[in-house]
């Protein structure tokens, strides 16, 4: 067991490529927990797409010894997603490292994860990083931490990950100006919390934790508060960042513990961990369960692939419980699965696991957020699919989720960028300047921002804006559902909940798009966009004029057989005519378009 | 089953930008290894096949205008050996007009039909398709091929960079004119591969839209058919029924054919399957695996019924006598779909007629989209 004061426990926060992972890097190989030859750039991100994006999606930690401490370096999830995944990681802290590029500054998503420090009461030490560059201003970025967050940046570090320079500095900050855990009483029951949990193929599922109160021991049994179901401990141990094993850790400690838990889905971040008969008074506060925000359906592009799909979902279920899926079946799109997420970036990371990991192809129906659908008889349904909607005779009201976004951006983009939070039913809440970059509070609904908000960020201010947002509550909205007809047959797919405002330009877009994806037919083929019995746009694919081979002769036949061949539908059974094949391109083009 | 002898001539003096055929340049080399390699491939078929009465020899390539008489008559003696020709054997040979001082003697080696490779009666068109003769040239040729007293075809491409369809309108009147009893009109196509290909995947080569295409074919059939040469199949038309090419009429009506000659395709019915052949590629190829296993074709695939259905309606909706629905039926164990049939013959697009499946002129247009329909 560790001395209290001779532990810190401390998280860094930063935005997505201000450098974070480089530095934890630095400091694990400045501490010597691992040699250079060991070290592969990024240590703590693990997987290639975290690797790739720069963005950490677990938690990950790493126990380092410098001076005589134990110092305890988590790694949080960098993304608005993984929000409470953040939360319970900085809970297992008493202090952050804020880290902020030299020279772009402080981002909307830094603010949020540092504010998420501060209601906590960590002690926060500002870092300067990648001091090293030509376009650094450590100046004007100390003055825009003091201006923005309000944190006092004079005796900010001044570092490179990438040179090393500031690195024993900043060692030194830790076990100077980061505090130790403030209490802990070895003898208590055992109270510990579950940071974060992870299937790994050799050991099953492994528990990091934090203890608060007692000490976790090998052969110990212990409970799990919030689903009460109780384990042995069969190993305990630390990361350096390998794994190893310990006897015991107590109050103040960070650690990992495997006790033959079946999935990652029964070891629930922020549960508290406590011994089993002998339980403490009261769970730490602040637990809960994960609840999907996104919804989209996930269809395999082959339907002889439907079970690989599902096979390779479960996969990933193992180690990520917030992600989750249902059977679902699509009149256009065959067999597949309604999957639920944490967020965007949650989704799109599955999404790619799932193609790249798996090598399934997939089509992705549009997001969805989860509707509040009040009926007329008093009861309440969420709505995770569009196509799911009961008859508007039956419904009361709809209620959407809404988001209280911050927009950080520079000044010479503001004016897109309002244009753009209005036209999707955005209201301003704050506008403030940090120097010559605005930061604007907007809240909006989540279902205009799911579609392709962040893209159009992207685009109108030239990739400088940055976004961060939060669930605030459910209100209700004028929505409706616009169905899109082609050749007078309902898609399913792509069927959608869009407010009535701008439903019609909405729908005009739709079938515009859909009129170039969808190939010609011997017959022309309307396209429209309905409400309800209302059509509200329409178009018209004519009919294919001409489709022939020029020359046919005895060389040409084994060629145009095959041909012939794959534009078969089923070998046994007679498609009807008239019915249009909608090609899985368009659907994935009809969806990735633009809402305006 | 009639039956027809397929010979494959793979050299050229130039390779054409639009050709995706398995051509070679002629380089000055012996002819007598390839001459030996088919007379000999020949007569292996027949060992295979038995004695069957050929009603058509046919010369196409590559360039088999290269070939002097005596060489074609070494290929048509050889076939005759082995097969026996009918009385009123038809022997076509596929020309360019290069090639017309020889044409005599090759009428004198038993050519009974010259296809002429006109491609186009405009110099800059010619120029454009890569072609080495000019518009004179041409006409001459059909000329030359007239005056030996055998039928005579001409083959065209239309709907070319630049052309408008008036000026298609006016060429082809002409070329109708000429003393010939039959024409292939074909579309330019760009197919992969090609230098056409490349140039068009580089924006170099700007060809009709679909709808244009649709004109332009319409505008053929109209002239076609005021100039008395009906199309009696999707490119290719006829003064009259005996004017039309019997040895073509072998791969629309699914009957059989040897292939000879590098990369040649064939179909034939043995032991009652129906098996498709398809030779050795390169010339080279070609020539070792008939010095070295005395037979040049490498592949040997017995047809499924399915196979055939295809084959048979894919090519016997391209001529106006259709194709038999039963035979299709039965071939497939199922029928045609019934809904798309319907439809097509209430929209015009076909006849359903006496047990006969056909495409009407608006029909034929769309070919491979109402096979596709009716199979699905």
């Amino acid at each position: 067991m560790t001395p209290r004061d001779r532990i810190r426990n401390f998280s860094i926060v930063a935005h997505i490529d201000h450098g974070k992972s480089t530095l934890s890097d630095r400091l694990i190989q400045q501490t010597g927990a691992m040699t250079a030859r060991e070290m592969t750039s990024q240590v703590l991100d693990s997987m290639d797409i975290e690797k790739e994006r720069g963005i950490t999606i677990k938690a990950q930690t790493v126990r380092l010894e410098y001076k005589g401490h134990i110092l305890n370096l988590m790694d949080t999830p960098g993304h608005v997603d993984f929000a409470y995944e953040v939360s319970r990681s900085l809970a297992a802290c008493e202090g952050a490292l804020l880290v902020v590029d030299a020279s772009q500054g402080v981002e909307a998503q830094t603010l949020a994860n540092v504010y998420q420090a501060l209601d906590q009461d960590l002690e926060i030490v500002p870092v300067i990083n990648k001091i090293d560059l030509p376009a650094a201003e450590p100046e004007r970025v100390k003055a825009q931490i003091e201006e923005v967050i309000g944190l006092d940046a004079s005796n900010a570090i001044l570092a490179s990950g990438k040179t090393g320079e500031g690195i024993e500095e900043l060692l030194e900050a830790i076990i100077t100006r980061l505090p130790p855990p403030k209490t802990g009483d070895a003898e208590a029951p055992l109270k510990a919390l579950l940071v974060d949990a992870w299937y790994d193929s050799y050991l099953g599922v492994v528990v990091l934790f934090r203890v608060i109160d007692g000490v976790v021991r090998k052969g110990m049994r212990i409970k799990l508060m919030q689903t009460g179901a109780d384990y042995n401990v069969d190993t305990v141990g630390v990361l350096r960042p390998k794994r190893v094993d310990v006897a015991e850790l107590g109050p103040g400690e960070i650690g990992v513990l495997t006790a033959s838990i079946k999935e990652v889905a029964d070891a629930r971040v922020g549960d508290t961990i406590t011994e089993y008969r002998r339980e403490t008074a009261k769970a730490l506060p602040g637990f809960k369960p994960a609840q999907p925000v996104v919804f989209c359906g996930l269809f395999p592009q082959d339907a002889a692939n439907f079970e690989d799909l599902r096979a390779a979902m479960s996969r990933l279920r193992l180690n990520d419980a917030s992600f989750s899926f249902e059977m679902e079946t699509s009149a256009a799109l065959g067999f597949g699965f309604r999957c639920g997420f944490l967020g965007l970036l949650h989704l799109e990371i599955i999404q790619e696991r799932l193609t790249r990991e798996f090598d399934l192809d997939l089509i992705a129906t549009a997001p969805s957020v989860v509707y509040r659908v009040h009926m007329n008889d008093g009861e309440v349904r969420e709505l995770h699919n569009p196509a799911d909607l009961p008859d508007v005779v039956y419904i009361k009201e709809i209620e959407e989720p809404w988001i209280k976004a911050t927009i950080l951006t520079p000044d010479e983009y503001l004016g897109s960028i309002i244009k753009l939070c209005q036209d999707r039913r955005g209201v301003q809440k704050d506008l403030s300047y940090v120097g010559s970059r605005a930061m604007l509070v907007y809240e909006l609904p989540l279902n205009e921002v799911v579609f392709d908000f962040y893209d159009r960020l992207k685009s109108v201010s030239k990739g400088y804006a940055s976004f961060d947002y939060q669930l605030i509550d459910h209100r209700p909205g004028n929505l409706v559902k616009m169905s899109i007809l082609v050749n007078d047959e309902p898609v399913d797919a792509l069927a959608m909940l869009v407010h009535a405002g701008r439903a019609e330009s909405r729908g005009r877009a739709m079938c515009e798009k859909l009129k170039e994806l969808i190939p010609q037919h011997l017959f022309k083929i309307p396209i429209q966009a309905a409400i309800g019995g209302r059509i509200i746009a329409r178009e018209t694919i004519s009919a294919l004029r001409k489709d022939v081979t020029a020359k046919c002769y005895g060389g040409d036949i084994s060629r145009k057989r095959k041909l012939l061949d794959k534009q078969k539908e089923g070998k046994k059974k007679m498609r009807q005519f008239g019915k249009v094949e909608i090609p899985q391109e368009a659907f994935i083009a009809a969806l990735k378009m633009d809402g305006d | 089953m009639s039956f027809g002898v397929y010979v494959h001539w793979p050299y050229c003096a130039a390779i054409c930008p639009y050709c995706d055929f398995n051509v070679y340049r002629a380089r000055g080399a012996d002819n007598a290894p390839l001459l030996d390699a088919i007379c000999a491939d020949i007569a292996a078929h027949a060992a295979r096949l038995g004695k069957r009465e050929a009603v058509s020899v046919f010369f196409g390539g590559g360039t088999p205008s290269l070939l002097r008489g005596a060489e074609l008559a070494r290929i048509i003696e050889a076939a005759d050996r082995a097969f026996g020709l009918a009385a009123a054997c038809e022997i076509t040979l596929e020309c360019n007009p290069e090639d017309a001082a020889l044409f005599a003697e090759q009428a004198g080696a038993g050519v009974n039909r010259f296809s002429v490779g006109a491609q186009a009666f405009d110099d800059a068109a010619l120029k454009a398709l890569g072609r080495r003769h000019d518009a004179i040239a041409a006409l001459r040729a059909v000329d030359v091929a007239a005056a030996t007293g055998e039928r005579v075809s001409l083959d065209l491409i239309y709907a070319r960079e630049g052309q408008s369809i008036d000026a298609w309108r006016v060429e082809l009147q002409q070329a109708l004119a000429l003393p010939v009893e039959h024409v292939s009109l074909y579309q330019l196509t760009i197919e992969p591969d090609t230098a056409f290909a490349r140039r068009a995947a580089r924006g170099q080569l700007i060809t009709p839209s679909n709808d244009e295409a649709a004109a332009f074919y319409e505008a053929t059939l109209g002239v076609c058919d005021a100039a008395g040469f009906p199309a009696y199949e999707i490119s290719n038309h006829a003064r009259s029924e005996a004017a039309r090419s019997r040895h073509n009429l072998l791969y629309w009506r699914s009957e059989d054919w040897i292939g000879v000659g590098p990369g040649a395709h064939g179909r034939v019915t043995h032991d009652g399957a129906r098996i498709a052949t398809e030779a050795q590629r390169r010339p080279a190829d070609y020539i070792d695996a008939v010095r070295e296993y005395g037979i040049g074709w490498i592949s040997d695939a017995i047809l499924s019924n399915e196979e055939i259905a295809d084959e048979a309606l894919m090519m016997g909706l391209r001529i106006s006598e259709g194709v038999e629905a039963s035979r299709i039926a039965a071939l497939r164990g199922r029928p045609l779909n019934a809904d798309a049939l319907e439809w097509l013959v209430r929209e015009g697009l076909a006849t359903h007629a006496g047990g006969r499946i056909a495409l009407t002129a608006r029909g034929r247009v769309l070919a491979n989209k109402i096979a596709a329909e009716l199979v699905s």
